[in-house]
This record gives C-alpha cells, structure tokens and sequence, in this order.
C-alpha cells in the first residue's frame, strides 16, 4: 500500500536537489532553467498526489496550469537567453551586472 | 505489491536522474537527463491515475520543451570550463541547505502526517473511469475563464519569444514601406535652371 506521504517525500527530495542545483550551478542560466522546471515538477507532482488521495479533480486541473505557464516561461527564458548570448558572446550570470549602478 | 514496485523503480528513476541534472559537466547531457526525469515523474503521475498529465508531460515537456533546450544549448557556443567554477565552492552549502530544507520538509509530510492511518489510499477507479473525460468537463464549465487566460499567456508567450529574438537587420532588398510613403517632392525631384541651348 503506498501511502501520500510516500508521494511527498519524493516531491520534497526532488525539490530540495533542484534548490542544491541552482546552489551549484550559479553561473550557468540553461542549468538554472532546468532546474526551475526540476522544482514545478516537484509540485505538480504533489498537486496530483494530493487530487489521486483526496479524490478531487482540482488539484490536476492546477496542474494543466501550471504546465502552461511553466511553458511560456521556457520559452521566454531561452529567447532572453538567446538574445543575451547574442549582445554578450557568453550566459555567465557574473557577465550580466550592467544594472549594479 | 506490483505498484509499490514501479512507485520505487519510478522515484528512484527520477532522483537519480534529478541528480545527475544538477551535476553533469556538460549542459547537452543535462538535458538529456531532464528528459529522463519527466519520463519517470510521467510514470509516477499513471500511478496517481492523472493519466491525460502524463501524456500531456511527455508530448509538451519532452516533446516540445526540451526540444527547445536542447537547440538552444546547442546554438549557443558555450565555454563549459568557465561556467564550471565555483562548482566546488558551492556544494557544501548548497548540500547542507538541501538536507536541511528536506529535513524541514519530510518532518512536515512525513508518514506520521500523511501516512496510510491518516489518509487512507482510495479505491483504485473502474475499468470505465475516463480521466480526460472527467478533466474536460471541469475545465470547460468551472475552469472555462482560467482557461482561456491561459490561451492569452500562451499567445503573450509567443509574440515575446518572437520580439526578443527578431533581427532587425534587414534581409531583403525589398524598399521600406514606411520610408517610400513619407518621400516628399523634393526628395526625388531636382528642378534646375539653365539657359537654353543653341543648335550647332
């Protein structure tokens, strides 16, 4: 029998690696990104182990949100990414400090 | 028995692969392993019974997402090396905040909150149960506003995606639409004065 928590703990291991990742892996934007997606799977994961357990739909329809904007906000980070790599010739965070003042 | 078996083999699938993503050298591999991840957690989803999510997961993450990662990480000429630095100085920091925020976490939800004593797993659903079915008659009577803002963050996502990465050298030869309406008369025509000319 597999109880929610068992769910949860996978959803808390997976965000927690993904908060190490964007420790790490400071200087490198697309690392990052993936790391963003890494850290809304783990929700989206309790999102639909708490709708399969409490039997409520709900929690899958946040889901299908979730997805969508998580989407549009990849495809907007890597067009950023693309257009800086373009003015900069490089995606190291430390380069983009031009609003430091 | 059967379930908790592929509840295993799916979570340890995707924290392996979680933790490769955050540790390979080269960003290809990355996310390539990110691919993996969204694979097991799409398996996982099948055992929750969400099982219009998990397709959805692998035709939009893998299919489309990651896709796009990949053609960036690709497009881009990146210097792994220089990215790399730092990556020693910060994982005994990043480590002792992950243990600590899982620590956190797993004291919270942990099997003494949400073991099978205090929520017990549900019945598993009839052979006839349709998910998407059920998905789409919610979404589209309950959900319909959210729904269709969510079509808008789509089209604002697109047109932003395009703007950013828009040239705006010009590519072809063709006049400037802009330009040839405000020509004026001057612009084109010269009017000069001379004495006439006498025939030879």
């Amino acid at each position: 029998m597999l109880a929610l928590a068992d769910f949860l703990i996978v959803g808390a291991v997976l965000f927690c690696l993904s908060v190490a990742g964007i420790f790490i892996n400071r200087k490198n934007i697309i690392v990052l990104l993936m790391c963003i997606e890494l850290m809304l799977l783990a929700v989206n994961l309790n999102f639909i182990a708490f709708s399969h357990y409490n039997q409520d739909i709900s929690g899958q329809i946040f889901v299908f949100f979730i997805l969508t904007v998580a989407a549009a906000e990849s495809a907007i980070g890597l067009a950023i990414l693309v257009v800086l790599f373009r003015n900069r010739g490089s995606i190291n965070v430390d380069d983009i400090s031009t609003m430091r003042g | 028995m059967v379930q908790q078996l592929v509840f295993y083999a799916f979570a340890a699938g995707l924290i392996f692969a979680a933790s490769m993503v955050i540790t390979v050298r080269n960003p290809v591999h990355a996310a390539l392993f990110l691919v993996v991840a969204f694979f097991a957690s799409a398996g996982l989803w099948l055992l929750l019974e969400a099982e219009f999510l998990a397709i959805a997961l692998v035709l939009v993450y893998v299919g489309a997402v990651m896709v796009l990662f990949l053609f960036v990480v690709m497009m881009l000429d990146i210097n792994i090396a220089v990215l790399r630095e730092g990556f020693a100085r910060y994982l005994p920091i990043a480590s002792g905040v992950a243990v600590l925020m899982l620590a956190a976490i797993g004291y919270v939800v942990g099997h003494q909150h949400f073991g099978l004593n205090r929520i017990s797993q549900p019945e598993a659903a009839a052979a006839s149960y349709n998910n998407t079915a059920v998905l789409g008659r919610v979404l589209y009577t309950q959900y319909v506003l959210p729904f269709e803002v969510a079509s808008v963050i789509l089209l604002v996502a697109i047109i932003a995606a395009i703007a950013l990465t828009l040239r705006t050298t010009r590519q072809t030869r063709a006049p400037h639409p802009g330009h040839q309406v405000q020509v004026m008369r001057g612009d084109r025509v010269r009017l000069v004065k001379m004495a006439a000319e006498k025939p030879e």
